[in-house]
């Protein structure tokens, strides 16, 4: 079991390799560069070349992506170029956003999404079961920023149920050591800070679970209903179990491989950010920042971020594989 | 009173816009302690759906419809709710199925899927359950139980998995088990080892067992009586030496006529059955076989034939039965 870790984690080395080969050489194709973000239209030959030289974006881009490996192998991310703060900092700022914002939205996919499918595949054409993949249909449909301003527009302004923008209430004065403000406020056990943020991430998180959760609700209907025409469902029915052993034990453990997968592939998704939820709520992730770093060609922000959502990525995945191996003994890996 | 006496079930399935399919027909049988009772018929005969409906597992749904009765002691068990059916199986009737692999859930080790029967039947738990599942194991010629109720279904051959499906239906010592055609996809090796550690149970055990197979040879080597199914009903029904030695219904003949023996003269042609189960009449316009039946006369079409029994209480639904070959005591 570690030699399978520890073997899929150094395959990560060329894979991160050969991803910074293409975004290094994708970014630099890419029309315009950071001087013109900076001096705007107006700018002379002379000023955009003198901020290139500046960048050292004047070198042969070999030279540039030397420059790069050197820096990433001591853990250096760079520069931003609009903000001019460390990369590692912005990044440390505004991901634990995006990962509590994540794990709201996949919380609430998964909770209502796996037993929502698999009671609309036990009672396969009643009205549930056409609501259901009905309402998932719709739920893929509908644009995730519309959603959005629904859900402000009802449950924050009309009603004032929920707060409408940001992560935390800064009158609050919050403690801040990790950044993720949920754990912070459970850590400083400033219980309102952390009920605060809590309640911040509720509507952004359902706008955001939106399309996670129709699309577990359909594969977990679908393989729900492939499992119940297994043998062995109605080998367990000839003992007399019980209903509910019927149910974990022997139908939703079987059907939870496809499940599972996509549930990674989703995460794996959210993580790279939130463009048009976190702009609504006004809510500090790695979604608008990276939108930003692309109009203002922040090569260094572009790469760095890039690079640790694709960590990230293939984490989320290996978990997944594990898991694998926790479900079906048949996977089971060396 | 018989352990199991079925009366008239009949199971239809109509789905809207299809014809509606009457699987079983009238079928009646009766199975005493201790008795092995064999249902026997080519594949579309409804002796899978006649079990299935025995252990109410039939799907619940529209377009379903049972009827008769199958009174077990007092309970009729197509009447009784699933509530209470969920504690009859399993611990009155047990069923065996087919496929020993597909039938045995591949992610729980063999062990849970035997102990929770007991834990549900017999209220066992932990090292009580482990050590009656080491026990039944056991008992059904497992080799190594301890080690095998870690493992899973993939790890075990196709003859201990069947073994293994054994155990598990004779957890609670069930005073019927339905054994829906065990051997078939098993080598033959191991199909004599399986019918020989299934007599050995029912012997030891009391048990009666209704044995669903396709197999005469599985029927001559095991049952005590025998009903020949054809296209949803009863066709022929007697005790094993009678049926064997005389068989009346021409489908019944044709079947023996088409086990290859190696007795029979060489170069002698092996007789086969025309036609296939598709080609069958409705039963209300007659004999259902008659399509494919060798002996058909003007008298097999317009009216079913009814099952008429000898006095050797030898059933037989035909109107022009193959003639008596030897005087057989029954």
């Amino acid at each position: 079991m570690i030699r399978f870790i520890v073997r899929r984690l150094l395959q990560l080395i060329p894979t991160l390799f050969g991803l910074s080969i293409l975004l290094f050489i994708w970014l630099r194709r890419l029309p315009g560069g950071p001087e013109t973000a900076i001096l705007g239209e107006r700018g002379t030959a002379e000023m955009r070349a003198q901020i290139r030289a500046n960048l050292g974006l004047d070198e042969p881009i070999l030279v540039q992506y030397g420059r790069f490996m050197q820096r990433m192998l001591k853990l250096d991310l760079g520069t931003s170029i609009s903000t001019k703060r460390e990369v590692t900092t912005e990044f440390l700022e505004r991901f634990p956003g995006t990962v509590e914002l994540t794990v709201t939205a996949m919380i609430i996919a998964i909770g209502v999404g796996i037993p929502l499918g698999y009671l609309a595949a036990r009672k396969r054409g009643s009205l549930l079961d056409s609501l259901s993949v009905g309402g998932s249909l719709i739920g893929i449909c509908v644009p995730v920023f519309f959603l959005a301003y629904v859900l402000k527009a009802v449950f924050s302004e009309n009603l004032h149920l929920f707060p409408s923008s940001g992560r935390q209430d800064p009158t609050i004065g919050a403690t801040r050591i990790t950044n993720f403000f949920v754990l912070d406020g459970l850590m400083t056990r400033e219980w309102d800070a952390a009920l605060d943020a809590l309640w911040h991430l509720i509507l952004p998180g359902i706008a955001l679970a939106s399309i996670p959760l129709a699309i577990i609700v359909r594969i977990t209907r679908a393989s729900v209903l492939e499992v119940l025409s297994e043998d062995y469902v109605r080998t367990a029915q000839s003992k007399g179990l019980t209903e509910r052993t019927i149910r974990s034990r022997h139908i939703l453990r079987n059907a939870m491989l496809p499940i599972v997968t996509v549930i990674g592939l989703l995460t794996g998704g959210l993580l790279s950010g939130a463009v048009l939820t976190e702009t609504v709520f006004a809510f500090s992730g790695i979604g608008a920042f990276l939108y930003e770093a692309i109009s203002n060609r922040d090569y260094p922000v572009l790469m760095g971020f890039i690079m640790i959502i694709a960590i990230f990525y293939v984490l989320v995945n290996l978990l997944v594989d594990f898991s694998y191996s926790l479900i079906d003994p048949r996977v089971r890996v060396r | 009173m018989p352990l199991l006496d079925v009366k008239d079930l009949s199971v239809t399935f109509s789905r809207r816009g299809q014809r509606t399919v009457r699987a079983v027909d009238g079928v009646s049988f009766a199975v005493e302690a201790g008795e092995v009772v064999g249902l026997v018929g080519e594949s579309g005969c409804g002796k899978s759906v006649t079990s299935l409906a025995l252990m109410g597992l039939l799907p619940k749904q529209k377009g379903v419809t049972i009827g008769g009765s199958a009174m077990f002691g007092d309970t009729d068990l197509l009447q009784t709710d699933e509530r209470s059916m969920r504690d009859i199986r399993g611990r009155d009737v047990a069923m065996i199925f087919q496929d020993p692999l597909s039938s045995l859930n591949p992610v729980v080790p063999i062990g849970i899927q035997v102990t929770e029967v007991l834990t549900r039947h017999r209220g066992l738990t932990g090292e009580a359950a482990r050590k009656e599942a080491v026990e039944l194991l056991n008992r059904v010629g497992i080799p190594d139980p301890s080690r095998r109720l870690k493992e899973y279904p993939h790890q075990l051959s196709g003859g201990m998995r069947q073994r293994a499906l054994i155990a598990m239906a004779v957890a609670c010592a069930p005073k019927l088990l339905i054994a829906d055609e065990p051997t078939t996809a098993l080598d033959v090796t191991i199909q004599a080892q399986i019918l020989e550690l299934l007599r050995e149970l029912v012997r030891e055990s009391g048990t009666a067992l209704i044995m669903i197979t396709h197999d005469l040879g599985v029927v001559a080597g095991m049952c005590d009586k025998v009903n020949v199914l054809y296209a949803g009903r009863v066709i022929e029904s007697a005790r094993r030496k009678p049926l064997f030695a005389d068989p009346r219904h021409p489908y019944t003949n044709g079947l023996l006529g088409s086990v290859p023996r190696l007795d029979s003269g060489k170069g002698e042609r092996l007789h086969a059955i025309r036609g296939s189960v598709r080609d069958v009449l409705p039963w209300p316009d007659g004999c259902a076989f008659a399509p494919r039946c060798d002996q058909r006369v003007e008298a097999c079409v317009g009216e079913p034939p009814a099952l008429v029994e000898d006095i050797h209480r030898h059933a037989y639904r035909c109107v022009n039965p193959e003639s008596r070959t030897a005087e057989v005591p029954s």
